[in-house]
């Protein structure tokens, strides 16, 4: 091994590389190497340990804030260890990440050179600091018509970045990256998200170009065309493992899907009974002999919603009463946005209707009114008060919509009832095996599936009739997870309570619901039942147009007639 | 057990009050009488104790605190110089509806004998209206303005001083306790409310032990109540979606919470304390400071509920209670103590220092959580 | 249409301005060369301060009422030439000299505990002067001539030790705008000028159809117009390019490996600095030190001034700063005298001067923090995609 020839030492090469955040393991065991000039493409669901990858190659100071990671990096043979970013640019590594780091107000060249910048030399800087020299502004503007000529646009260097169209933001990232002299590794996180179809295609254009001149890539992308055109080898990592590592010939975008969000062999099994035993009449529609039983508890129509980052453009599902409905699908494409604009958290149109009768949307307040209850996918921000107590958290939505745990007289005087919200509160922790010192502890002192679970109880304590739980298992340790998801299917057998689950998590969703609708792009891209394989709904996320179309709306036409009757 | 203490209170309290206490032990020896200096710390805690209150609904809203207090402070001042110049005419009506419906208990001696105490709440009937719409606007305005709620409340404060500052020269009083003499018109810097409320809340009820020790009951009572209210309307459910608010905006609009409307709700409760508070003070303090008089109160108050153990989004009615004691006493205590060690007064520059570092200390503080 | 929308709306406030002089002057009664008079002598005497303001506000650290502290600084360093009794030009500069070190280690205290504020940097360095006042009170008043020895007795108050309030500057008095003194005036007048002091040691300007005189502060104004170019260059350094970085977005410079921080703290020194020197050659024009007062309304009427030419929370550039001096101190100069003839009372136009000060540093603050709030809501939108293909259905 002692002979260094650049021919064979690969530029990158992970060994076993492995990390776990609080006992959570998010990446285990990841070995592979990258020659210079080589195309990489990376693909995984969301959670797959993709971006906990890239945290370390990196260097964030995420990574060492919490242990380290396991196993080794080499660059060039050589060991390195990064634990600032700093470190990974000194060493040559190039990262464009998926949300735009520039300056709004800057121009292209000042973007592109930000923290680079070219400056003439002067007599005070050598008393001073470099600091103090002023910039060259022509040569810096010639580096930045270099920089973008090597990607093949043309964008005017003098551009304010504010005033450009989102691609050419994403070219001006790029731009940036490969102006650094000592660049050889640049990671693009999926960099054609945000542009149309030809800028896409000039940015792949710009890649090869680049890999010809030794700069090796690692390409981020839920399109798997993408991935096919540009990568000469892929990797898929699922549950942080290391999947597969083949030359892009050898796969179909099929295979790709379906190893994505395929079950891994070694998988925590979450041990539940599929819902198809449920004694809910309503719950599953293959046993559902007949048509007429099937009563609707939500049906949307045309919804849009503005919900930033996931943005819903037109949908409409039906949703039956009683049963448990999953929607997946990857981030960004809007299958958070349906629960929150349902809610009133974001603007939203469109029509919805509960049991028949419309609903107010934009107004949290009307569809609390109507005994709905919603667990958002963003506990510390939305869902919780983390600086008061548990039992404030448990009951306030209660208190505030319907009025219960007060004292006094309504519409006059009425004074909370501490007691009464303890009272509850207790029931909730006992039932839901909450981890606390007490009723009064602070909620931002629990651990995160016990936040999660006062979240449930929260949602519980409306006593809903329509239950949207977003991300009920993000972040949380399986223990956690397996009573989150018991403690849902349970409800739902109980009460007879219609959920609606948003998840990552395919694999989750599939086990727990008796229906799942995939959401690509804003739109419903098929709705499935939970028993379908894998690879369906594999397809069905990666964009792929399906199969046929009775699969994928598995039937009900006749529900329409039934909700019309409804309404 | 000791560190338990120690945490709880906070290193901040406790120096303070170690100091405040050793400056009580101190006093005798240099010649300051005890009972004295608790008696002023008394009179001053009453006087000043409903303004600190005021910081309470803002700070739980998450609107910061309020430096925007004068705005209630010329509501108050308004009050209480209407209820002078219509003085006699408040009691005419007052002797005129109780001659009309001739009430039991309220005859004509009871009137005159009680004309103070009519006049008093004739300034806070006044008061508390103007209070309530000027807060509403304000309240308004620092719903536009989310992020920077306390540097523009302290400039709302200080240009609506300002902006009084011409009103009162030009306002149409007439009454001669009130206008400069020479002129005719034009209200005086400092008005005197002898003869019309002066001491109506301090001296009722009021305890005198021996000549040095005086208990102001009826302000210390006053205070209280106005405290039970506060508290108890923090208990409500208003009061509770105020608090949630506070806590964390977004949890309380998915609860269904007006998170505007509450902080606007918390803005008038604001300014109508600040109100309150004033006339209390003054009647207390017996003069009506006009023009620039209440230009720096507002910081007083800030820095006492902070040295309670506030901050800048979670504050209650102990903090307002220790604080306001804590920060009084060294007021009352340093220029009679330190001015008898030193022979200088510089209870100024220890008011200074000490408001200004607490203010200080509480917004660099890192809030938990950080949100 | 926007544009022109945004162009009025940009200069809204010093078209105001304009407005209120153009009614106010003629009702003064002053003459023009009066007017004139004081009017450079008090772009002389304050420019310096508000141009001090200009390097925070591009590092995105908002309006830095914390100048006060450099006002104290300069004001420790006159005390102590004071009492040395060192006149004139090296007075000024000593002054200058031992303001600076206090200066930077007040900045440098500033710029930290702002550092722990952020995105309330503007209350917290308000906050700050007051509490750096009360130090600086305890300094002036109870050390000085008591730990720090102070020779010359009519410095002190009759007890002994701490500082009068009112402390004579005659030493350099008008020494900076007096060193190369120039003068303005009509033509006969500039003849008798020249006879009475000979020609050699005023530079006289005739200009023909003027009627009056009017003195210049030229050397003063050489300083001013130095520390302009001084801006102009900051602003092209590396330095400066990092702070218009880190105003405009602090993630992005630090990710990029600019030291926020740190640069935040150099912003913050330089400004304190500036004030410093700016709060020197101010008290040399004034004459006198009010020991516990000069610096009081520093901060407010610079602040004020700035905002006033038109200027934002976020965005100041040195024509802001000129346009400010000239039309604050317009209406600081005749609105006693107009306000007295128009209603009689000469402290309704005083008033109204302080209520103007204050109403615009709150509405700026506003006008801020609304627009900021509205951009938010604007990028958050953009965010969102093209959802609205869909409306048509609602």
């Amino acid at each position: 091994m002692s002979d260094i020839n650049t021919k064979t030492t690969p530029l990158l090469r992970l060994e076993h590389v492995g990390k776990e955040y609080y006992g959570n393991r998010v990446l285990s065991d990841i070995s592979f190497s990258l020659m210079p000039g080589e195309i990489l493409g990376l693909v995984g669901e969301n959670g797959a340990g993709k971006s906990t990858l890239l945290n370390i190659l990196f260097g964030m100071p995420v990574i060492s804030s919490t242990g380290g990671y396991e196993g080794d990096i080499y660059i060039d043979g050589k060991v390195a260890n990064f634990t600032t970013p700093n470190q990974a640019l000194a060493a040559g590594i190039g990262m464009v990440h998926q949300e735009f780091s520039l300056i709004p107000g800057f121009t292209a060249t000042e973007n592109i050179l930000l923290n680079r910048e070219v400056l003439n030399g002067s007599v005070l800087s050598y008393v001073f600091s470099p600091r103090v020299s002023t910039l060259n502004r022509d040569a810096m503007n010639q580096r930045a018509i270099r920089a973008i000529n090597t990607l093949g646009v043309s964008i005017n260097p003098d551009m304010t970045v504010s005033e450009m169209p989102v691609g050419y933001k994403q070219f001006i990232e790029i731009a940036r990256e490969i102006d650094r002299k000592n660049t050889r590794l640049l990671f693009l996180d999926e960099p054609t998200a945000v542009l149309t179809e030809s800028e896409a295609e000039i940015l792949l254009a710009a890649l090869k170009k680049l890999a010809r001149k030794g700069i090796a890539i690692v390409f981020i992308s839920h399109r798997l065309n993408e991935i096919k055109d540009l990568c000469e080898r892929i990797i898929i990592l699922r549950d942080g493992k290391l999947i597969t590592d083949v030359q892009s010939q050898d796969i179909s975008t099929r295979e790709i899907a379906s190893l994505m969000v395929g079950r891994g062999i070694e998988r925590p099994r979450i041990s539940l009974e599929k819902s198809t035993d449920s004694t809910n009449p309503g719950a599953n529609p293959q046993q559902q002999g007949k048509p007429k039983k099937i009563k609707l508890a939500l049906r949307i129509e045309h919804l849009w919603v503005d919900m930033p980052g996931e943005t819903v453009r037109d949908v409409s599902l039906d949703i039956r009463k009683g049963e448990i409905f999953g929607i997946g699908g990857l981030a960004g494409h809007g299958k958070l946005g349906i629960p929150n604009g349902i809610m009133g958290l974001y603007p939203a149109g469109g029509n919805v209707r509960l049991f028949g009768k419309k609903l107010k949307l934009n107004r949290p307040r009307s569809a609390l009114n109507r005994k709905m209850a919603f667990v958002s996918e963003d506990r510390r921000s939305v869902g919780l008060l983390l600086d008061e107590a548990l039992f404030w958290n448990v009951t306030f939505t209660a208190m505030q919509v319907q009025g219960r745990f007060l004292l006094g007289i309504p519409g006059i005087f009425q004074i909370r009832n501490e007691l009464a919200m303890r009272k509850e509160t207790r029931k909730f922790i006992e039932a839901l095996d909450i981890k606390c010192t007490g009723t009064g502890q602070k909620a931002g002192e629990l651990s995160g599936g016990n936040q999660q679970k006062l979240c449930l109880a929260k949602a519980f304590a409306l006593r809903p009739e329509i239950l949207l739980v977003c991300e009920p298992t993000r972040g949380i340790d399986i223990g956690a997870k397996t009573i989150v998801l018991n403690t849902l299917k349970e409800y739902n057998r109980e009460h007879g309570t219609t959920i609606i689950i948003t998840s990552s998590e395919l694999e989750e969703l599939r086990s727990v619901c008796d229906r799942v609708a995939i959401v690509g792009d804003g739109k419903i891209a098929g709705v499935l039942p939970a028993t379908s394989p894998a690879e369906d709904f594999g397809m069905l996320m990666m964009g792929q147009k399906f199969l046929d179309p009775e699969t994928v709306y598995g039937a009900l036409p006749s529900e329409n007639a039934n909700a019309n009757a409804n309404s | 057990m000791i560190k338990n203490f120690i945490a709880k209170a906070g290193w901040p309290r406790i120096i303070i009050g170690l100091f405040l206490l050793s400056l009580f032990i101190a006093a005798p020896f240099v010649g300051v009488r005890v009972d004295t200096s608790l008696s002023n710390t008394l009179v001053r805690f009453g006087m000043n104790g409903v303004m600190v209150l005021a910081m309470i609904p803002m700070v739980q809203a998450g609107c910061g605190l309020n430096f925007g207090l004068p705005l209630g402070i010329i509501a108050g001042l308004l009050g209480a110089t209407l209820s002078i110049e219509f003085n006699d005419k408040i009691l005419a009506l007052v002797l005129e509806c109780v001659a009309k419906y001739n009430l039991a208990f309220m005859n004509e001696q009871f009137v005159i004998a009680h004309r103070e105490a009519i006049g008093f709440a004739s300034a806070m009937i006044i008061a508390v209206p103007i209070a309530a719409i000027l807060g509403w606007f304000y309240g308004k305005l620092l719903n536009r303005v989310k992020g920077d709620e306390m540097m523009i409340a302290t400039y709302v404060g200080f240009s609506s001083v300002s902006f009084m500052c011409i009103a009162w020269l030009l306002l149409p009083y007439k009454h001669p306790t009130m206008v400069w003499g020479y002129a005719g018109q034009g209200l005086r810097t400092t008005i005197s409310v002898e003869g019309y409320w002066l001491h109506v809340l301090s001296d009722s009820l009021a305890i005198n032990l021996n000549e040095h020790l005086y208990i102001p009951t009826g302000m210390l009572i006053f205070f209280a109540v106005m405290a039970i209210l506060v508290w108890i309307f923090m208990k409500t459910k208003t009061g509770t979606a105020i608090t949630a608010v506070g806590s964390n905006p977004d949890f309380a609009r998915a609860s269904g919470v007006n998170v505007d409307k509450m902080r606007t709700i918390s803005v008038v409760l604001s300014t109508v304390l600040g109100a309150i508070g004033i006339i209390v003070y003054e009647q207390s303090f017996g003069f009506i400071q006009l023009y620039m008089g209440p230009f720096y109160m507002a910081l007083p108050a800030v820095a006492s509920v902070l040295l309670g153990g506030a901050s800048v989004n979670k504050a209650g009615i102990v903090n307002v209670i220790v604080g306001t004691f804590l920060f009084q006493g060294i007021l009352t205590m340093t220029p009679s103590v330190i001015n008898s060690v030193l022979q200088t007064d510089m209870s100024e520059v220890i008011r200074l220092i000490v408001s200004n570092g607490m203010i200080l200390y509480a917004l660099t503080r890192r809030v938990r959580n950080g949100r | 249409m926007r544009k022109l929308f945004d162009i009025i709306a940009g200069n809204a406030v010093p078209a105001i301005f304009i407005i209120i002089s153009a009614f106010a002057i003629p009702l003064s009664g002053y003459s023009a060369s009066y007017l004139i008079q004081e009017l450079l002598t008090r772009i002389g005497r304050n420019s310096f301060l508000i141009l001090s303001l200009l390097i925070p506000i591009m590092a995105g650290m908002g309006l830095n009422f914390g100048m006060v502290l450099g006002a104290m600084a300069g004001q420790i360093g006159l005390l102590f030439v004071s009492d040395w009794g060192v006149v004139g030009i090296p007075g000024m500069v000593l002054a200058m000299l031992l303001g600076t070190p206090i200066a930077i280690i007040l900045g440098i205290f500033c710029g930290n505990i702002l550092n722990r504020a952020k995105g309330r940097e503007m209350v917290t360095s308000y906050i700050l002067g007051f509490f750096i006042n009360g130090v600086y009170q305890l300094f002036v008043l109870y050390l000085m001539g008591w730990v720090i020895p102070v020779t010359n007795p009519s410095l002190l108050l009759s007890r002994g030790y701490g500082v009068r309030n009112a402390v004579s500057l005659l030493g350099i008095r008008g020494v900076l705008d007096n060193l190369i003194p120039t003068i303005v005036a009509g033509a006969d007048r500039a003849k008798n000028f020249i006879n009475m002091q000979g020609s050699g040691t005023f530079m006289a300007l005739q200009i023909p159809c003027f009627d009056g005189e009017v003195r210049i502060p030229l050397a003063t104004f050489l300083l001013i117009a130095l520390f302009c170019v001084f801006i102009i260059w900051f602003r092209k350094t590396k330095l400066g390019q990092d702070m218009r970085a880190i105003g405009q977005d602090q993630s992005v410079a630090d990710s990029a490996g600019i030291a926020v921080n740190r640069t935040r703290v150099i912003a913050i020194v330089i400004s304190t600095v500036l004030a410093c020197i700016g709060q020197v050659i101010y008290l040399q024009n004034m004459g006198t030190l009010n020991t516990y007062n000069s610096h009081d309304q520093t901060g407010m009427f610079s602040i004020a001034a700035l905002l006033i030419g038109g200027a934002s929370v976020s965005k100041a550039s040195i024509t802001n700063v000129f346009v400010g001096v000239i039309l604050f101190h317009l209406m600081f100069i005749v609105a006693p005298v107009a306000g007295k003839n128009l209603i009689g009372d000469a402290q309704i136009g005083e008033y109204f001067r302080v209520f103007v000060s204050y109403g615009i540093i709150a509405i700026a603050l506003v006008l801020h923090a609304w627009k900021r709030n509205r951009e938010a809501e604007a990028s958050r939108r953009s965010l969102r995609g093209n959802s609205n293909a869909n409306r048509e259905g609602e």
